[in-house]
């Protein structure tokens, strides 16, 4: 059997090298065409007229003005009469119609009658949820009881982490044209090879009638994996105006009120310690909402998993809001809130520095001397053991500084991936693979590596990805797309070189295992001048084509990628307490990877989670008016991002270390995005003094806090 | 979307022409950044828009005798970026440069900041300028954070969303109001209004008006303009504070101090500004300015730390002005 492993570190060419992003012009110059950006002649617009309403029962509707409007083509019902609709925003009919105008003029001539039903829509206060919330029993290990009344010291604090929405730039949606058997399917999505199926079972009907393309996509985060209401309505629109496309992208207020959310976490936390830090007992009680169906339960104590007694009960609270979607990391990054906020208290408790603390209690993480080294490679690049002070320590004036710090795991993998390359006479290659490139740099990556493979410039390889004709990818989520299509790529180069040297073996009077491909040559191993260049030796297959697969074994990944990655994350922050407004100075990343592609397609993987996560430590989250149960900022003004004003320093540190490399590639979307609102929180409460329980930091909480009113 | 008229007049006489008598008929269409959000939303549906910004008359900023002039159409990058008003009014030039987004500075107009309509979210979701429901005010039990601390004692609760109300006050600014049968000088500060019910306006303007240009007294004032918001990047400030400083040697002669963003209108905190005639500017004295400036403010459930940042804004904008580093 051929010989998959990755080529040793010091030979490699391109992989590991620092290469530019192929698409990085089309995307800056605006050629790269994202799913909402493709028209069609004939083209018709979708519209969803949504409930006002977080709780009602639709007593009737009434389409017939709508219909008669000129301009419309389809107007089709969702919710019926004796429909219960359990969220503000939710879809109660849908319009096609020439333009949007119309569309959404058609919209608001329908007419709907709503029975209003109690609701609730904020969680916060969960004695205020009553059989709304539904715990899911407690798990205890250990005795508790013993480790807290054995302790040297204890903590009890409460924090919170709020719902925010992924705030996808490109808005979900679609363009569908459903013509006679053939339905063209043009989504924004993270799984190209998936979502056709999932379409063609909401209309049912069988999967091979669904064709499904897509170039670019504006960010996902976990969110777009499904076909989605949008995506059926769109069809069924699209049939019923006579096959005509019909594009369909949620407007700004409806993606940020429906298309998915991150499950907020609260908890009250007491854990114990020895004097010198070593952790011995956890206890919390969280709660949380994810929406109508709950959800959303993040693994606690994160990482120190193996903290010696433990006690937990969690709660899920069923609200009156839009539901959850997986967001990068799911429930990691409320998991490492609760935790490492909890810890830094405890340390602070305990005059102790957290880095300290952390590293003492690395025996309780999976992997100890992983984390060990992490603290101390994060420590040197913030420069931490000159820059901490003690908690509030942070002299005079209105403006303190201060460090905080925050852990980070996540599994990765490769998901299920195939790869067909196709090594044609004259020498081009095509390398194809139903994945797509969120904006990741998938295209590039998987570009290294055939070309690594095949000895040939990066240039030499003409990639297809985003068509569900091409061999199946899995979707891009649990950072695993990196594994799988470098696996499946890998392989399906090697097997088609197998045959290429099966093809040139004689003519270099050699055997077909004595040939490699190096510098765009087939030679005999170690005889340059033993060769044939690669024209050449592909004009030897006269008209065979040669075309071999390759796939990702989950099972058995051969070396070739791997599971398990862990980051350190410090946060540098500047306090106005007079203002309470909170400054970003320097962030520190460092992050294991395996075996890294691209360094700096990692570094700019970083960059991206750490600017989210700045975001959602800062300034985001979803507000919700009790008395109407409305998403107040569903729009880019007050659903508040960073820009780039907001970020401060980032430094990315991806470890390139031989024991790392060993393991083959790992994943690094999800993990780079985990822990930099508690390392941030962390850092406001060295700076100022005291904890702020809840995020976002805004002013108002900060002051709060300052003030000794911390709720 | 409701179909309108679209009219580009070239004059000032003929952009008046085309003004309707009732609000909601015409609406005046200079930058656009927040008409064009309001028609999309719907919260204005006009039968017919005025365009102005081809007309020349409501351009330039020149010095005359009456004092220096600013013509409505003037964007407020133009505004930021005058030597004479970066010189003379640094006040007014950091309260342009607070607009935080580059591309509202390029396309918004200094008429158009006067005359915006609140950012409040009640209003904005559709809830009426008051943001009430069923006759009764959502706000003072509802999401309050971003509202009013001073004046707020209903039925509105918005802040007026003028970055450069404030320091145009301060400076003792008038409005040039047009309308076919005449014109009006109108101080600024008479310009913003309180809306009493949901058909009222937050400005003096009438229906049938167009603010042409605005003019700043000559008085040599030590003025600056300090504002607060949470982010660098785009974003509504939380509050502001300009202050005009009339002095002789280092004693302050008269003051203005007047707040944005805390109330229905800019704020002019009178108890600070009689308190500072006849003082110098110390930190002590500033800080004694911030609080009086606050005595009366009446915080609703979520914005008392509005109070504090609006103190904070008050004594950086003073310190500010009296060491010159607007």
């Amino acid at each position: 059997m051929a010989n998959y492993s990755w080529p040793p570190m010091e030979k490699r060419r391109l992989m590991g090298k620092r290469l530019e992003r192929l698409d990085g012009i089309a995307k800056s110059t605006g050629r790269a065409k994202y799913a909402s950006d493709f028209n069609a002649p004939g083209m018709l617009f979708g519209e969803f007229l949504t409930c006002p309403h977080a709780h009602a029962r639709v007593t009737s509707i009434d389409t017939s003005a709508a219909e008669k409007l000129n301009g419309v083509t389809a107007v089709r019902v969702i919710a019926k009469p004796g429909t219960e609709i359990q969220w503000a925003g939710a879809e109660v009919a849908s319009v096609a119609a020439i333009s949007e105008d119309v569309a959404r003029d058609a919209v608001r001539l329908i007419k709907v009658g709503y029975e209003v039903l109690p609701h609730l829509v904020k969680e916060d206060d969960i004695s205020k949820a009553g059989t709304r919330a539904k715990a899911a029993g407690e798990t205890v290990t250990g005795d508790l009881e013993k480790a807290f009344s054995e302790a040297d010291v204890t903590h009890e604090g409460s924090y919170g982490i709020p719902v925010i929405t992924h705030c996808c730039l490109e808005p979900h949606g679609q363009v569908v044209e459903w013509k006679g058997k053939e339905i063209n399917f043009r989504p924004s999505t993270q799984n190209v090879t998936g979502v056709g199926g999932d379409l063609a079972k909401n209309l049912q009907l069988p999967a091979t009638d669904v064709h499904v393309k897509m170039d670019y996509i504006g960010g996902g985060f976990g969110s777009k994996f499904a076909a989605d209401l949008w995506g059926v309505e769109s069809a069924q629109l699209s049939k019923a105006s006579g096959g005509k496309p019909v594009k369909m992208f949620l407007d700004r207020r409806t993606e940020l009120t429906i298309a998915g959310v991150r499950p907020s976490a609260f908890a009250k936390v007491k854990v114990s310690a020895k004097k010198d830090g070593t952790l011995t007992g956890w206890q919390s009680d969280s709660w949380a909402t994810g929406g109508f169906g709950g959800g959303g339960s993040p693994p606690l104590p994160y990482v120190f998993i193996n903290i010696p007694n433990q006690k937990k009960n969690h709660s899920a609270i069923s609200t009156n809001t839009g539901g959850v979607r997986a967001w990068r990391a799911p429930n990691h990054q409320q998991a490492t809130y609760l935790t490492c906020c909890a810890l830094e208290d405890l340390a602070a408790k305990l005059k102790m520095d957290p880095v300290e603390l952390f590293a003492k209690n690395a025996d309780l993480t999976a992997r100890p001397e992983v984390y060990r080294n992490q603290l101390k490679k994060a420590s040197e690049l913030m420069d931490w053991g000159k820059k901490w002070h003690q908690r509030g320590d942070s002299g005079a004036g209105p403006v303190k500084r201060g460090l905080g710090l925050a852990i980070a795991t996540w599994g990765g993998g490769g998901h299920n991936s195939q790869c067909r390359a196709v090594i044609h006479p004259d020498g081009a290659i095509d390398i194809e693979l139903c994945s797509q490139d969120l904006g990741t740099g998938t295209r590039t990556i998987i570009t290294q590596v055939a070309a690594e493979t095949l000895g040939l410039p990066m240039s030499a390889i003409n990639l297809k990805i985003g068509d569900n004709s091409l061999p199946p990818s899995g979707p891009s989520g649990g950072s695993t797309t990196v594994g799988g299509v470098s696996s499946s790529t890998r392989k399906a180069t090697i097997n088609a070189l197998e045959k290429l040297y099966e093809a040139v073996a004689a003519s270099l009077g050699a055997k077909q295992d004595e040939l490699e491909a190096v510098d765009g040559r087939i030679q005999v191993k170690g005889h340059p001048d033993k060769a044939l260049t690669w024209k050449a030796a592909c004009q030897k297959l006269g008209v065979k084509v040669i075309s071999e697969m390759g796939a990702n074994d989950q099972k058995n990944p051969g070396g070739l990628n791997a599971q398990g990655v862990g980051g350190i994350n410090m946060a540098e922050v500047e306090v106005d307490t007079e203002t309470g407004i909170v400054k970003m100075k320097k962030f520190v990343a460092v992050n294991d990877c395996g075996l890294v592609v691209n360094p700096r397609l990692a570094e700019s993987q970083i960059h991206g989670g750490v600017i989210m996560g700045i975001c959602s430590a800062l300034t985001e989250e979803r507000i919700l008016d009790a008395a109407t149960g409305r998403v107040l900022n569903a729009d880019m003004e007050f659903y508040k991002l960073s820009g780039v004003g907001d970020i401060g320093e980032i430094v990315a540190h991806v470890e390139v270390l031989p024991e790392h490399d060993k393991r083959g590639i790992v994943g690094l979307g999800e993990p780079s995005a985990i822990a930099i609102p508690a390392a941030i929180a962390n850092a406001v409460a060295n700076a100022i003094g005291v904890r702020v329980q809840r995020i976002p930091l805004t002013p108002d909480r900060v002051l709060a806090a300052l003030e000794g009113r911390n709720a | 979307m409701q179909a309108f008229e679209y009219a580009s007049p070239t004059t000032v006489k003929e952009a008046v022409a085309l003004l309707g008598n009732k609000w909601g008929e015409v609406d005046v269409l200079a930058g656009g950044t927040d008409l064009l959000s309001l028609m999309k939303e719907r919260l204005a549906t006009p039968s017919k828009l005025v365009n102005i910004k081809g007309l020349k008359e409501l351009g330039g900023i020149s010095a005359g005798k009456a004092g220096l002039r600013i013509g409505a159409a003037v964007t407020l990058d133009e505004l930021m970026e005058n030597a004479e008003i970066r010189k003379n009014y640094p006040s007014l030039a950091a309260a342009a440069r607070g607009v935080s987004s580059p591309q509202i500075r390029n396309m918004g107009t200094v008429g158009g900041d006067l005359c915006q309509r609140p950012r409040c979210w009640y209003y904005r979701n559709g809830f009426g300028l008051l943001g009430a429901k069923d006759g009764k005010s959502l706000i003072p039990g509802g999401e309050n954070r971003y509202h009013a601390i001073l004046g707020n004692s209903g039925p509105a609760y918005f802040v007026s969303a003028s970055s450069l109300g404030p320091a145009l006050i301060a400076l003792g600014a008038k409005v040039k109001l047009v309308s076919a049968s005449g014109s009006r000088d109108v101080a600024v500060e008479k310009f913003f209004v309180t809306p009493q019910n949901e058909m009222s306006r937050e400005i003096a303007l009438l229906p049938n008006e167009l603010l042409t240009e605005i003019v700043i007294p000559r008085d040599a004032t030590k003025n600056a303009t300090y504002e607060l918001r949470q982010k660098e990047s785009l974003d509504w400030p939380l509050v502001s504070a300009s202050v005009a400083l009339k002095m002789k040697g280092s004693t302050v002669t008269s003051a203005r101090v007047v707040l944005g963003h805390v109330a229905p209108t800019p704020w002019s905190a009178s108890q600070a500004e009689q308190m500072l005639a006849g003082k110098s500017i110390t930190e002590s004295v500033a800080e004694e300015a911030a609080k009086a400036a606050l005595a009366s403010a009446t915080p609703l459930s979520q914005n008392a730390y509005k109070v504090q940042l609006a103190r904070v804004a008050v004594k950086r904008a003073l310190l500010a002005a009296a060491s010159g580093r607007a």
